[in-house]
């Protein structure tokens, strides 16, 4: 394998990461099952593809980030307030968005983004590395800013409403408003995965996103089986290396032959052998002890 | 305190499976209040809970807490004043959160949820209320409250609603899910807080002896209606035998636990 294919399939696992840590709070902490993240991914992708090709790569980030949230925040609304039950109100805004990321992308189904500068084109003096070193440095402060924020009052808050709402609500706190805000941030991170994206690909397409939610549960569930341990920081690392890790069996199998259109059956494959291992394994204890 | 005027709480309003569940109900409490509550099931007492602390829509009528009329306020903002405990334990309390992390929400009751890093500072403070409840959980703030028993994690969970002491306290047959010692050892708990810190209280039970030796008003429920409310002199002077003979004799029902009292 040369320098490039594992260059490339750190830098993608980097990116994956990036959205996996997104999904990490829809549906790890929040326990919900948040479907818009195929959506949020490619709204992330087409904005940020805009930005760029009027030379504001990194403003496209920020505003991806924007959108992405105000994506969430809808998927939140129609789950609080519309009591529409949480996979249909996520496959609800993902439908939407399709149109929205149509026309944002200008009514085409792909934008690309060949010689526009990027985020990465300041750094290109670091030489081979600089897209993995740019990438890593995202990824480790959006870690910086999860590891504090889910370690303050209102993230100890975001956190009890995934594992006992009754009891955040006895507690005073609004679940609704904790709902929307953690879609919103999900959703955020979800769509700034997507920008970067875009402009390593240098490219955006209508269905970049698709499939998106699969991978990041992937790697969340791949990245937790190595790593099982409760507190924040270890499941930020687990989503982190789940994500890499993914992305490596999945650049493996391609150089060994596999047709690159059977790469979703082998991604969904991978999230069954992933979920039953653990299964597997609860049982096998259980029957120990009886 | 509080005050029930004509609250009524009407299910599938309008359909073949229309179930009043409460029927202009009036009720009365002075501050310091502690009401037990007996009465058979579907006699609507949970419900009469549910629609103090929000969890129902009221049909009819008024819900008014110290002057203030809380009706249409959501049960988020409620429970700023109201602490509940519910008869299952587990949902008391989050699992997979450290009994520091779930003292610390309990703490936060009533105030604005703030970017403030979580910090250990008042770890001292929870291990002296912890202290109180004499089950050695004051060495294990680090604990994952999942791995506590129903017993534990139920005087926990009354820890937390009255940490922050809350105007009215709530109990829905707390102590139904619990073994008998424990379950005791809860209810007398659950008794010295209230004393300590005069919370008006009302609490569900299906034990009659309870119902008469806590508290200084005992109420009985039927049909969705408050049938009689026993206090002061007269309710000093009853015995248990008497209090069973005025329920079956008033609700015209004898159930299996009340029959075994007998």
């Amino acid at each position: 394998m040369s320098l490039t294919v594992v260059l490339g399939a750190l830098e993608l696992g980097g990116i994956f990461a990036i959205m996996s840590l997104g999904l990490y709070i829809s549906y790890k902490i929040l326990n919900l099952p948040d479907l818009t993240v195929d959506g949020s991914f490619t709204l992330g992708c087409a904005v940020s593809a805009m930005f760029t090709i009027h030379s504001l790569p990194y403003l496209g980030l920020c505003v991806s980030f924007i959108a992405g949230a105000l994506a969430g925040v809808v998927t939140g609304l129609l789950i609080t307030k519309v009591k529409i039950m949480p996979l249909l109100s996520g496959i609800l805004t993902m439908t939407a968005l399709y149109s929205i990321n149509l026309r944002i992308m200008g009514d085409s189904p792909n934008v690309s983004l060949f010689e526009c500068s990027s985020i990465f084109t300041l750094f290109e003096f670091l030489g081979t590395y600089h897209k993995l070193i740019v990438i890593f440095v995202i990824v480790l402060l959006i870690c910086i800013v999860l590891h504090y924020f889910l370690r303050t009052q209102l993230g100890l808050a975001l956190r009890a409403c995934g594992d006992n709402e009754d009891m955040v609500r006895a507690s005073s706190i609004d679940t609704d408003k904790m709902k929307v805000l953690g879609l919103a941030l999900a959703n955020g991170f979800v769509a700034m995965g997507g920008a970067v994206f875009a402009q390593h690909q240098t490219y955006s397409d209508i269905s970049s996103g698709t499939g998106m939610m699969v991978i990041g549960l992937a790697s969340i569930i791949v990245g937790m089986t190595f790593i099982r341990k409760d507190k924040i920081i270890f499941q930020l690392i687990a989503v982190v290396i789940g994500s890499v890790f993914y992305r490596g069996v999945l650049t493996i199998a391609l150089q060994l032959g596999l047709p690159s259109g059977d790469l979703k059956l082998l991604s969904a494959l991978l999230v069954v052998i992933a979920i039953a291992s653990t299964t597997i394994k609860r049982r096998k204890k259980k029957n120990v002890r009886t | 305190m509080l005050e029930l005027n004509n609250v009524t709480v009407i299910f599938n309003e309008g359909t073949v499976n229309e179930k009043v569940a409460l029927s202009h109900v009036n009720l009365h409490l002075e501050k310091g209040d502690f009401v037990t509550i007996i009465g058979s099931n579907g006699a609507g007492k949970s419900t009469l809970f549910q629609s103090i602390s929000g969890a129902v829509e009221l049909t009819e009528g008024q819900v008014i807490l110290n002057g203030d009329d809380i009706t249409s306020y959501p049960e988020y903002q409620r429970s700023r004043y109201i602490g509940r405990l519910f008869q299952d334990p587990l949902k008391g309390t989050a699992p997979s959160m450290t009994i520091e992390e779930n003292l610390s929400l309990a703490s936060q009751r009533g105030k604005h949820f703030s970017l403030a890093l979580f910090s250990h500072k008042h770890k001292e403070q929870y291990r002296e209320a912890l202290k109180e409840l004499d089950l050695g959980l004051e060495d294990r703030l680090e604990t994952k409250v999942g791995t506590l028993s129903g017993g534990q994690r139920q005087a926990l969970t009354l820890l937390m609603a009255t940490y922050v002491t809350p105007q009215l306290l709530l109990l829905d047959e707390h102590t139904a899910a619990l073994d008998p010692k424990t379950a005791q050892k809860v209810l007398e708990m659950s008794s010295h807080l209230i004393e300590e810190h005069n919370i008006t209280t009302l609490m569900i039970t299906h034990n009659m002896e309870d119902a008469l030796k806590y508290g200084n008003k005992t109420m009985i429920m039927k049909d969705g209606q408050i049938i009689a409310m026993i206090e002061g002199e007269e309710r000093k002077r009853m015995t248990v035998d008497e209090l069973i003979h005025l329920y079956s004799s008033s609700t015209k029902e004898y159930n299996d636990r009340i029959l075994l009292k007998q």
